[in-house]
């Protein structure tokens, strides 16, 4: 089995490090950008990529990556444009890639054109945020069929489900750190610790917590807990509010480095 | 048709986030429990009468049947209802049932802003904290409503994403009970979202279906011919359809928003126009681009500005059990006045187009056929969208 998500985080856990999951939404400002910025971040030490596929009605998102959606959609982009910019990084780096798509684009895409295509412009894991266990039969089924990961979501809501939800599942379990949407927090009430103890109770895959983790301090006092850190609206806040490319750059790279030396 | 499984054939499901996953099991739990539990249901059918004032007429339209020459025109009067529209039906189940459940804080979307004034109203009623989520433009377009929320000591927030109309709302109360959902009820206000949301709307509006029918019995002595409704959501329709469901001989007839028209881009016909995909939780008909984009509609009416529809409906446009037509923004805004002036009644700008394609279609019928049309709403709220209406116009 060489999926670069699993081969990054035995890695890392030979390193005795943690993993850092870095979000971007595809298309903003602009496609090219969004190329540039990842590049950026793994020279800055993000060890795996998560592309957010632009959606007109991104249910599980907060005001942040919403707009960020909405000013990819009005640039036009287009699934095959994502399929091109992930070719092109395939190219040049073998950090694990994950899409965040919403159901109904893989949907009418065709689940197994989207996977087919996915796997072969070099993704490695695929998350759908509103596609829960009781849906997911046939995706699953065709994720695993082009050796992608189908990660598997978990909340602190999920008692009772989370055997199911892990039950042959791979890469990694994304824990939802809180109710609510993704966005960044001030702080995250869920007693996180008693929460990744429950999680793993049930798997041995690596455990990465994602939702409203904005600062290295908070990065600090959850990654004694689990095996990786995804971080979303932090770092496509900075791509807003950036007045140049340059600032951007730069901010992305303190930005991601600061949070990279604390796990 | 019994749904235990959250589908109709292929439509329905439920496409949401984890976090409220256990939420929704917990919610069908309850609803199961609760419309087999005698004192629930008289405790609902109480406030259907003393609260809400049902039964509501069903009224022979005299003067509109003969001016359009053909069949018979009852007029189902869901807009006597308390709060003006059937919307109270629902949302008299819903927090009944949330009350049941121990919840203190109750939500829900609206776009006419009929359902909202509705759970503001029983919130009122019963003590609870509730908020209302409405785009900027239904807002706007129906300040009557707004104001009327805000007096019930509602809180409303404008939804500013999207084109600002009933979907958005609908997007952004289900972003709020997933943040808040130990705490919250979420009521729906149509027969859409994900299981066991569809079912648990079209049992709380049966009721008008089921009145219907034993009225029309005992006017006619027979079932009728035709059962015609409005469409947004779908909760109105059916309500009044599903009794009939098995009377193979009642034609069923939903009525769409054609807009513009439906060879223009500004309608909300998803049954004409929509494919299969995925919105607020449920597999249905949807009004979507080739990579799946949900379009944005338009209709002179906020109720039925909507891009998809309840999975039963498209379930039942599937088998064939109904069928589903568009009426254009003139035609139902020619139908408001007219209903007006023949009998008296404003009727929400929703219902108007029900009642356009019965005006359309009873002409073409003889006079011994039976129409009903399901009157949803009345139209205190639409007046000032037709002031520039030369009948209107002083
Ligand atoms: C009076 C009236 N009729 C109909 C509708 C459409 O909803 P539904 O299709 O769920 O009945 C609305 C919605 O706001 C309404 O206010």
């Amino acid at each position: 089995m060489n999926n670069r998500i699993d081969m990054t985080f035995e890695r890392l856990k030979k390193e005795g490090k943690k993993a850092l999951i870095a979000y971007i939404t595809a298309g903003d400002p602009d496609i090219e950008t969004t190329a540039e910025l990842i590049f950026k971040m793994i020279e800055a030490g993000a060890d795996a990529v998560e592309i957010g596929v632009p959606y007109s009605d991104p249910l599980a998102d907060g005001p942040v990556i919403q707009r960020a959606s909405a000013r990819a959609l009005r640039n036009g982009t287009k699934i095959k444009d994502i399929m091109k910019m992930v070719e092109m990084i395939r190219k040049n780096s073998q950090i694990p890639i994950l899409y965040l798509v919403y159901y109904n684009s893989v949907f009418i895409y065709g689940v197994e054109r989207f996977m087919k295509e996915a796997y072969s412009a070099g993704v490695d894991g695929i998350i759908i945020p509103d596609l829960p266990l009781e849906e997911r039969g046939e995706v699953f089924e065709l994720t695993k069929k082009y050796g992608l990961h189908l990660i598997p979501l978990v909340a602190p809501t999920s008692h009772g489900r989370i055997k199911k939800i892990v039950e042959n599942a791979g890469g990694f379990v994304y824990c939802v750190s809180s109710t609510g949407v993704t966005g960044e927090r001030e702080r995250i009430e869920t007693d996180i610790k008693s929460y990744l103890e429950e999680v793993s109770k049930y798997t041995g895959l690596p455990k990465a917590v994602g939702f409203g983790i904005s600062s290295p301090e908070m990065a600090r006092n959850i990654k004694d807990y689990c095996e990786g850190i995804i971080i979303g609206s932090a770092i496509v806040s900075i791509i807003e509010k950036a007045s140049t490319k340059e600032e951007m750059f730069e901010k992305i790279d303190n930005f991601i480095r600061s949070i990279k030396k604390v796990l | 048709m019994e749904n235990t499984t959250g589908r109709f054939g292929i439509f329905g499901g439920q496409y949401v986030p984890e976090t409220v996953m256990n939420a929704l099991t917990e919610l069908e739990r309850e609803f199961n429990a609760a419309i087999k539990d005698e004192n629930f249901i008289k405790e609902y059918r109480y406030y259907l009468k003393e609260y809400s004032g049902r039964p509501t007429p069903l009224y022979f339209a005299s003067n509109l049947t003969e001016k359009l020459g053909g069949a018979k025109v009852y007029l189902k009067r869901e807009d006597l209802n308390h709060t003006g529209a059937h919307k109270i039906n629902n949302v008299l189940g819903q927090v009944l049932l949330a009350r049941r459940m121990g919840k203190k804080r109750v939500t829900a979307e609206t776009g006419a802003g009929q359902h909202g004034v509705a759970t503001a109203t029983v919130a009122a009623m019963f003590g609870l904290e509730c908020e209302i989520f409405m785009g900027r433009e239904d807002i706007r377009r129906q300040a009557l409503n707004v104001f009327r929320m805000r007096l019930l000591g509602a809180k409303v927030h404008s939804v500013d994403s999207g084109t600002g109309t009933l979907k958005d709302a609908v997007n952004e109360a289900i972003r709020d009970w997933v943040a808040r959902v130990e705490d919250t009820f979420y009521v729906i206000g149509s027969a859409v979202g994900p299981h066991p949301y569809p079912t648990m709307v079209r049992e709380f509006q049966k009721v008008i279906g089921e009145e219907a029918k034993a009225q029309i019995l005992e006017k006619e002595g027979r079932l009728p011919d035709y059962v015609i409704a409005c469409v947004g959501g779908g909760s109105n329709a059916i309500g009044i359809f599903h009794p009939f469901y098995h009377d193979k001989e009642v034609n069923l007839v939903g009525v769409e928003a054609g807009g513009f028209g439906l060879e223009s881009t500004k309608h909300a016909a998803k049954m004409a126009r929509g494919s299969i995909g995925v919105l607020h939780g449920m597999k249905t008909l949807v009004l979507q681009d080739e990579e799946g984009h949900i379009m944005p509609v338009h209709s002179i009416s906020a109720g039925l500005d909507y891009p998809a529809v309840g999975p039963e409906h498209a379930y039942y446009k599937e088998i064939g059990r109904a069928q589903y037509v568009a009426v254009t923004d003139d035609e139902a805004k020619d139908a408001f006045i007219k209903l007006s002036r023949m009998e008296g009644i404003i009727p929400a700008l929703e219902s108007a187009h029900a009642v356009a394609y019965a005006i359309k279609l009873a002409p073409q019928l003889s006079k011994d056929k039976v129409v009903i049309v399901n009157l949803s709403g009345r139209g205190d709220k639409d007046v000032e969208i037709v002031t520039n209406l030369p009948e209107v116009m002083l």
